[in-house]
């Protein structure tokens, strides 16, 4: 062994966790998926306006579904409910299954974890770019619908589910927080599909796989004889936010919405950081 | 299963230019088990400042195991820089995009060299372009940038030239001239002789785990006996005088010459009795061993018994 202690170049040192969730955003910006997620939150509820201007009828039967030509605010909520069946939960596997996966599919992880970043901090990092755009996704369907909705049909008061009428103010409000509602089990299926990614390895096994799991879901909430399990279902919290649409507002949808999304998303991502920590790479 | 033995093992990495005369890298006992079988056998390695080190042997010799040890025991904050075999990027961001990127995963002081090191690697005109287009050769180039980002005095590079075409291989042989030039001490593991023969200084045979050979370049050319290319008037008789002559040995016929085995004196020796003999000489030059001869000679054991060729008997 040599003696003496170095002053060595103090080169490298550790990124903060901000660094490193700021550059797995400007890889998601860089990647043809992201930009397909994002397209198809925008063009869908454009392609319902245009539906709803060429066609007579309306979706009767669907919470709101009677309103869609009287104000534009209906749009938004009528859409959420479309939106919960399959194309959310694709949106966001979309991106969420692929997150880790990708790292597999190009090699890269070796890449960088070489350098100075902790495994745990990459796959935080990787949690909160994975929401980030499950969120931009919901806010640009949104506001895409409630424009779009609005200059068509005007922004004139909503009619609530319990028949008394809101204010165009009170009625964006209202919107606003059954967005926040809507985006439990939406982050929900996120987590999951990021499990998927890191387990196994495949992007498409990943998204198919989370896709299949919520589908699996609804089908589970719609067989009679198994209406014990319908309130611990993903997919029945996708209609949580409809509480705060009734007058007085019913909380009790959305508490238990809020257990039931954590029940799935937080053994979903403690597995996932586990299998992530533990995980081999310098073969690949 | 997989055991490094830490006992056995001691290493200094200390690529700090300040401290001249310390080598680089001394490493004493490496040794690397997996199950019964020692993929690492007792190797020790001494890397000299400003050396471009070869670490030759055949594959599955151990070299990128022996490199993977080094690299987990140096300190990653002591101005060390690798790459084991293939580099990967994310083939979607321009080439300065990856770099970019591993700068920020460095904590971001890197990022005042990226110019620097695509100039290095000669990527500066492509570095706008995506990953996914580049060639193998670029992107094993860009790899090289990445590890000279992080300013290092010592750069290990596993087989940098496997899989490249000729004019990628010229390129990476002359990228690691280059960066001997800039002061870097290179760690450069390959299988290709010429590669070696080309570029090191100094180096380490390995084969089946074991060092069989370590130390300079050209002393490993002359330790191995020096031969001589003789061409007369007569090469019947030459060959005569030549047998009886003494300190030259192992005489034969040679293409359209003879080949004897002689050090300076000797063939000065020779010189004047084949002129006493009559003989008119054409020419009496060195014939240099090729490390490709050496290195077969080394690794394969020949009738000399110059290289240890006994099995490694599992531990």
């Amino acid at each position: 062994m040599t003696a003496a202690a170095p002053v060595l170049p103090a080169v490298a040192r550790r990124p903060s966790t901000w660094t490193v969730y700021l550059w797995e955003l400007r890889k998601l910006r860089a990647q043809k998926r992201t930009y397909l997620g994002l397209g198809a939150a925008v063009v869908v509820p454009c392609l319902f306006i245009v539906a709803l201007m060429v066609e007579t009828g309306g979706p009767e039967r669907v919470p709101f579904g009677r309103y869609v030509r009287e104000t534009g605010l209906a749009i938004p909520l009528v859409l959420l409910l479309f939106g919960s069946i399959w194309l959310f939960p694709l949106i966001v596997s979309l991106v969420a299954g692929d997150i880790v996966a990708a790292e597999d599919r190009n090699g890269t992880l070796k890449t960088i974890f070489t350098r100075s970043v902790e495994r745990q901090q990459l796959f935080i990092a990787k949690v909160a770019a994975s929401f980030t755009y499950a969120v931009t996704a919901l806010l640009l369907f949104a506001l895409v619908a409630a424009v779009f909705g609005g200059l068509r049909f005007g922004f004139h008061p909503l009619t609530t589910l319990s028949g008394n009428t809101v204010g165009v103010g009170r009625g964006l409000v209202l919107t606003g927080g059954a967005l926040l509602a809507y985006l439990m089990p939406v982050l929900s299926v996120a987590c999951i599909a990021l499990l998927l990614s890191t387990v196994t390895r495949n992007s498409a096994a990943a998204i198919v796989g989370a896709l299949m799991i919520s589908l699996v879901m609804q089908l589970l909430g719609i067989i009679s004889g198994l209406e014990f399990l319908r309130p611990y279902l993903l997919s029945t919290q996708f209609d949580a936010w409809q509480g705060l649409l009734r007058d007085p507002i019913d909380w009790a949808p959305i508490g238990r919405a809020a257990w039931v999304c954590a029940a799935y998303a937080v053994p979903s991502l403690f597995a996932a950081l586990v299998v992530f920590l533990r995980r081999d790479v310098t073969g690949g | 299963m997989q055991s490094t033995d830490p006992p056995a093992a001691s290493l200094s990495a200390d690529p700090s230019r300040a401290l001249a005369g310390t080598p680089p890298i001394e490493a004493r006992g490496l040794i690397n088990r997996y199950g019964h079988v020692t993929a690492v056998d007792n190797v020790d390695l001494t890397v000299q400042r400003g050396d471009v080190y070869g670490f030759l042997g055949p594959n599955g010799a151990g070299k990128t195991t022996t490199l993977r040890m080094l690299l987990g025991l140096i300190r990653p904050d002591a101005g060390v820089a690798g790459f084991v075999e293939a580099p990967r990027f994310y083939p979607y961001m321009s080439g300065r995009r990856n770099l970019e990127l591993v700068a920020a995963l460095d904590g971001g002081g890197a990022r005042d060299r990226i110019d620097g090191a695509l100039d290095t690697v000669e990527l500066a005109d492509r570095q706008g372009d995506k990953v996914g287009g580049y060639s193998h050769g670029m992107r094993q180039r860009l790899g090289i940038a990445g590890a000279l980002i992080r300013d290092p005095a010592l750069l290990i590079l596993d087989e940098p030239t496997t899989g490249l075409d000729p004019a990628g291989m010229r390129d990476m042989r002359v990228l690691v001239r280059r960066l001997a030039d800039q002061g870097i001490t290179v760690l450069l593991s390959s299988h290709i002789m010429d590669e070696v023969e080309e570029l090191c200084d100094r180096l380490a045979i390995v084969r089946s785990g074991s060092v069989i050979y370590e130390g300079r370049l050209d002393e490993l050319l002359h330790s191995t006996g020096q031969r001589y290319r003789l061409r007369t008037t007569d090469d019947e008789r030459a060959l005569e005088v030549a047998a009886h002559q003494p300190g030259v040995g192992d005489v034969r016929r040679d293409g359209d010459g003879l080949s004897v085995a002689a050090d300076e004196d000797a063939a000065a020796g020779l010189s004047i009795a084949l002129v006493d003999a009559g003989l008119g000489i054409r020419a009496l030059v060195p014939a240099a061993a090729s490390l490709e001869e050496l290195f077969f000679r080394l690794t394969e054991g020949d009738a000399n018994g110059a290289a240890p060729s006994q099995e490694r008997v599992p531990a």
